[in-house]
């Protein structure tokens, strides 16, 4: 394939993946970027809502011509049962300002200006390539990738592996373990079209503005999950997701529990007439810090997904992806620069500098979230739904039954659904998590 | 749930979506059984694609020209050895427009 050798070779061109080679590409470094797909994000899936803050840092005029579809200014999230929800709303004006702060955006579109961003920076683009090996010297540092494509290995001083959750590379050489059925998620998800007037009116929305809806409860049956509804320019993307280990005990279909989502009589008006033009799957890592893998090593660095860098409490991934490839790249151009190896023990510098970064500490943070969630699934995802849609039903149900007796019953259910006991354990190892 | 869901079709889903196979070589392999593990039989309602199904003898059997790649099966079957998994050759594949 080629003779020469890089600086560095980037796997991936998702969002980690471009950060990194971006960050050095235009620090002169010479970069070769690998992706399987026809082009970068044709095989890439997200909600999505970008955030702001995470690409001005690698790239502060992205504004210009970053393909971007509305600019945040609602967000509800829903707790459901069968047939209601109840939900909480934010929206402001604030919102509306010369710089906003979370976007949605349509992750083909948005991977492939990326991408353009990358190669203009100076960086090499290598498309329907998928890296088979790595490449090891006789000591055991990574000294280069193996692919697909007929001939040589291709040599460089480091790999930076930004190859997303399903990562063969990096486990296959013993790098990191494959991901556990119950530190992933998997999530279905549909694009729906419809005239942007449409969206405008049904979620309250003018000029490019976005609504996005989270909902928990009953749609999952039992597993732990979330479904979301996130307005783009002309489409809405929806979709489910819940975690692996529960689908495979509860063995319910995944496009099945999206269909339910899309029927529910909360939903069904937002999305009715629209047309589904695709329809896609993809895992999330959900296992948070006490998920995260070796992050570097003898020439080799991991980001991103790849690494469980991924802030499920928060439905954060691709600003946790791009900040950590951002540090990467700016972590081995320091390297570069003082003309040291790339080795493990100055490779440690990607570490320290990431762990004073919002990634690692978030993360930290919540570090007993997953395990939690996971394991009360049952109460948080359906009993408290359903108990809290009861009691608002109850409430707003004028009929002759005192107030006061209302209250009551309301409370005697979520006691004799839960015990007491249950209830403040609950609430105290929620509050323990999300200290 | 008490709304009605009609009889969805997987396939109907499938055919929105942009493809390139590798004919003749599939990616994901299940291996020979006479019974399907638990894992692997899961598969046949878990698999988002509906790739993974039951045959007549009961085993399970996968047809992955509509696989989207996203690694469920990979993660339930592959440390069992009850399935190979790897991606498909660069440009092979799904094809998201969207994502
Ligand atoms: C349904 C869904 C909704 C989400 N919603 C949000 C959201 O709203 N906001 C948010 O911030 N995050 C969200 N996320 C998470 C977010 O998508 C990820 O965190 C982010 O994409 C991770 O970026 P990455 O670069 O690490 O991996 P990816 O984006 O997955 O990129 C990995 C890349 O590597 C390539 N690749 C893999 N192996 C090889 C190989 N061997 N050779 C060559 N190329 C290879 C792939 O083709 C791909 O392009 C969502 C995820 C899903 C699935
Ligand atoms: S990778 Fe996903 S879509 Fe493909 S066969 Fe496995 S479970 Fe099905």
């Amino acid at each position: 394939m080629t003779e020469e050798k890089f600086d560095v070779i980037v796997i991936g061109a998702g969002m980690a993946g471009n950060a990194a080679a971006y960050t050095m590409a235009s620090r002169g470094m010479k970069v070769l970027q690998l992706e399987r797909g026809e082009y970068p994000g044709s095989k890439n899936v997200q909600g999505a809502i970008m955030y702001a803050d995470m690409l001005e840092k690698i790239m502060p005029d992205f504004r210009d011509d970053a393909p971007l579809e509305r600019h945040l200014v609602e967000q509800r999230f829903w707790m459901m049962d069968d047939t209601s929800h109840i939900g909480m709303q934010y929206r402001s004006d604030d919102f509306n300002e010369s710089r906003p702060n979370r976007y949605t955006v349509i992750r083909a579109q948005f991977d492939k200006w990326f991408s353009r961003k990358v190669r203009e920076a100076g960086a090499t683009l290598l498309c329907e390539t998928t890296a088979t090996e790595l490449v090891r010297d006789p000591k055991g540092k990574v000294i280069g990738v193996r692919t697909d494509r007929a001939g040589e290995a291709i040599l460089a001083d480091v790999v930076v592996l930004a190859e997303g959750v399903n990562g063969l590379l990096g486990t296959r050489a013993g790098l990191r373990d494959t991901p556990k059925p119950e530190t992933v998620a998997l999530a279905v998800k549909e694009m729906h079209f419809l005239p942007e007037e449409v969206i405008d009116q049904r979620f309250g929305l003018k000029a490019n503005e976005g609504c996005v809806i989270e909902a928990a409860g009953t749609i999952t049956r039992n597993m732990a999950g979330l479904a979301f509804l996130y307005t783009n320019k002309e489409s809405i993307s929806i979709g489910i997701g819940c975690l692996v280990s529960e689908f495979a005990v509860t063995m319910e279909s995944p496009y099945d529990l999206l269909e339910r989502f899309k029927n529910h009589p909360s939903v069904k008006p937002l999305i009715a007439g629209s047309e589904v033009k695709e329809y896609a799957a993809h895992l999330i890592p959900e296992g948070g810090y006490k998920a995260i893998p070796p992050l570097f090593g003898h020439g080799w660095v991991v980001v991103g997904d790849a690494a469980q860098l991924n802030n499920a409490v928060h439905r954060e991934g691709s600003n946790l992806a791009m900040t950590s490839g951002r540090i990467a790249g700016e972590a081995i151009a320091q390297i570069k620069n003082r003309k040291k190896p790339m080795i493990k023990e100055n490779l440690s510098l990607y570490k320290s500098m990431l762990e004073q970064s919002f990634v690692i500490k978030d993360l930290r943070k919540y570090k007993d979230m997953p395990a939690l969630l996971h394991t009360n699934s049952r109460n948080f995802f359906t009993t408290y739904p359903k108990l809290l849609s009861q009691a608002a039903q109850s409430f707003m149900r004028v009929d002759s039954t005192p107030k006061l007796d209302k209250e009551r019953a309301a409370t005697a259910a979520f006691i004799k659904a839960r015990s007491r006991l249950g209830l403040v354990s609950d609430a105290v190892r929620l509050a323990l998590a999300w200290r | 749930m008490t709304t009605a869901v009609t009889n969805i079709r997987v396939e109907d889903k499938l055919y929105q979506n942009r493809y390139v196979v590798d004919s003749g070589r599939p990616h994901i392999r299940v291996r020979p059984h006479e019974w399907p593990s638990v894992n692997l039989y899961a598969l046949t309602s878990v698999c988002p694609a509906k790739c993974y199904e039951l045959n007549d003898q009961g085993q399970v059997e996968i047809i992955a020209d509509g696989c989207m790649e996203c690694g469920t099966c990979r993660i339930l079957c592959e440390a069992s050895g009850d399935i190979e998994w790897n991606y498909p050759r660069g440009g092979f594949g799904v094809l998201f427009k969207f994502g």
